[in-house]
């Protein structure tokens, strides 16, 4: 079977991701913006894809694009466009942003024209079929399992902005 | 040129692999289309059957004017949909309006590319399936927030939010129950369960048995809670609190009109047929025959085979039975004409479907359209039988029935499953 991921791939997803970015920042209305998020996800999703990590893009779908951007625009629908259409969008901090943007491309270039001896010759091959196991082996295999204790750490981190959003939300407990 | 043609599309016959998985363009095209077709025949004839059951429960004749007993219904309300006049509201979000339809239809279609219809029979498999099917659906709630939304009116409004707070919280307990079917497929000698629909289906086959039966009662309590979760996902009754006609007019679809409607329509009606299938693939055996390791051999085989053709002239024998019972008065004549027509062509397709050759190839297939067809007739049931839910009392069922009960229902299963191999190795030893 040829593969599928093709440089013709890579350029439309990052291209979609990239524009999507762009129009969350730019537009106006907030549910646009969220939807442009959505759309910008959905691309990373399909990056993931061509990484040969279809778990992670399938998680991605379901946690980010479905679970949370709903979220989102559930709290985003009740704000009154008409007032946000008037605001002003961008705050001072103009010049802050322009630097670290600034730094950020540098780097960009920089690892684009220096990086080659950064990174391993040759490409990784994962075996597609084996990426849910090899996430699972990852997390809680018996030798291989090193990442378990960041990931239940960050199952904590969540359960306190549960509980701090039933303390702002409920007045007595 | 045709030779090369010709030889790509013969080098997919005989393969044991879904076209995806063989990577053969036509064949998948091929699928895609059949899949759409059939797909949207079944939503025009649930369109008719849902109205007519409905009447009967309540003792009512339903659509008896278009056609003989109204079978020309549907078409005829297509015909209605796509002639109607399509009304945007003027302080509607034009763009957003516009892209909702799509959305929700998208998102109901897509999920049928991983559904198996048999072992061969699907479009591709991918080995993250079951995943792939729950993200896709869980997008079609994007659709109705932002339909609901972008409508600018009140009554939508206040259907999206009930509708996304509905499905994000029974989508928590769906996806317990169905995480403690994928423990279940990792009972083989590898220890390694699966994702693919198809390989969930075969797990259940090496295991001598449907999920359904599996660690009895787990496996019965994990399959309720799905589908008491499917029929609030889908937003149909007794959980159709998001399109309530008596409360919300229409709920979040209802500034639309015309083809718009229509698409919010099919996409309601197949992804009711999605979700079914996924409770087919995962607890009922998918395409599997009823008993297909107890009742083997050749004999078995043939009579389980003659279902499909039995099945059609079974239907086209009906409509000859009702058509001998219409009345004999001169203005039903070409009723009663249509109604045989109709049982001959059922009849013909029966025929048809006992050759050999066919009856081999699409046994997988009317046995898991046969069980998806029961989970059809099931959403109708429990809209004749059930009241509407309170929202709040919707909520309580979600958050404090379903989800809790699915957690022990995880734990019980990693559990049982856990301890099987040993248990049986026990039970080895001392008898």
């Amino acid at each position: 079977m040829t593969p599928v991921a093709t440089p013709f791939f890579f350029y439309l997803l990052s291209a979609t991701m990239i524009i999507g970015g762009v129009l969350v920042i730019t537009r106006k209305n907030a549910v646009h913006s969220a939807l442009a998020l959505i759309t910008a996800l959905l691309a990373q999703s399909g990056i993931y894809l061509m990484l040969y990590a279809p778990f992670v893009a399938g998680v991605q779908i379901i946690l980010y694009a479905g679970g949370i951007m709903v979220l989102f625009l559930f709290v985003i629908m009740l704000i009154s466009i008409e007032r946000t259409q008037k605001e002003r969008q961008f705050n001072k901090q103009w010049l802050v942003g322009i630097v670290a943007a600034g730094v950020l491309g540098g780097l960009f270039i920089a690892v684009y024209t220096k990086g080659k001896s950064l990174f391993p010759e040759g490409r990784l091959t994962f075996a597609e079929s084996s990426n849910t196991q090899g996430v699972a082996d990852l997390l809680y295999g018996r030798t291989s399992g090193v990442y378990m204790f960041s990931f239940e750490i960050a199952s904590l981190l969540l359960l306190v902005a549960i509980i701090g959003a039933v303390v702002m939300a409920k007045k007595r407990i | 040129m045709i030779h090369a043609i010709i030889d790509y599309i013969q080098s997919y016959l005989g393969s044991d692999k879904t076209p995806g998985a063989a990577g053969n363009i036509f064949w998948m095209v091929v699928y895609i289309l059949l899949v759409f077709v059939g797909l949207s025949v079944a939503v025009i004839a649930m369109n008719w059957l849902e109205r007519k059951i409905l009447a009967h429960m309540q003792v009512r004749l339903g659509p008896m004017r278009v056609g003989p007993h109204g079978l020309l219904q549907p078409i005829a309300d297509a015909l209605k949909l796509l002639l109607k006049e399509d009304i945007m509201p003027a302080e509607a979000d034009k763009v957003v309006f516009w892209i909702a339809p799509f959305i929700v239809v998208l998102a109901a279609f897509t999920v049928f590319v991983v559904v198996p219809f048999g072992p061969t029979h699907a479009i591709t498999d991918m080995n993250i399936g079951i995943l792939f099917m729950l993200g896709v659906s869980s997008l079609s709630v994007l659709g109705i927030v932002t339909a609901g939304w972008a409508s600018n009116s009140h009554y939508p409004l206040i259907g999206a939010l009930r509708s996304s707070a509905q499905m994000v919280s029974y989508e928590v307990a769906m996806g317990l129950a169905v995480v403690s079917v994928i423990l279940m497929t990792s009972l083989n000698d590898q220890g390694v369960g699966t994702l693919s629909m198809i390989g969930i289906v075969q797990a259940q086959q090496a295991q001598g048995m449907w999920f359904i039966f599996k660690f009895f009662p787990l496996g019965l309590i994990g399959f309720f809670i799905f589908a008491i979760a499917m029929v609030a996902e889908t937003n149909r009754a007794p959980f159709d609190l998001p399109e309530a006609e008596s409360e919300l007019t229409a709920g979040f679809h209802t500034e639309y009109s015309g083809f718009r409607w229509s698409l919010f329509f099919l996409a309601e009606y197949s992804a009711m047929i999605a979700v079914s299938s996924i409770a087919v693939t995962l607890w009922l055996g998918g395409w599997l025959r009823p008993f297909p390791n107890l009742l083997t051999g050749p004999n078995w085989d043939l009579i389980f085979s003659l279902f499909p053709g039995a099945t059609f002239v079974f239907l086209g024998a009906l409509c000859f039975y009702n058509a001998a019972r219409m009345p004999k008065h001169p203005l039903f004549r070409i009723q009663t004409i249509g109604l045989a027509g109709f049982g001959v062509v059922l009849a013909l397709i029966g025929l048809v479907l006992f050759a050999p050759p066919v009856r081999e190839r699409i046994g997988d297939i009317f046995w898991f359209s046969a069980k998806v067809a029961a989970f059809m007739y099931l959403y109708i049931w429990y809209r004749g039988t059930f009241p509407r839910y309170r929202f709040d009392q919707l909520m309580k069922v979600g958050w404090k029935v379903l989800l809790p009960t699915g957690l022990v229902l995880l734990i019980l299963t990693a559990t049982t499953a856990f301890a099987a191999p040993s248990v049986q190795e026990w039970l080895k030893r001392v008898l």
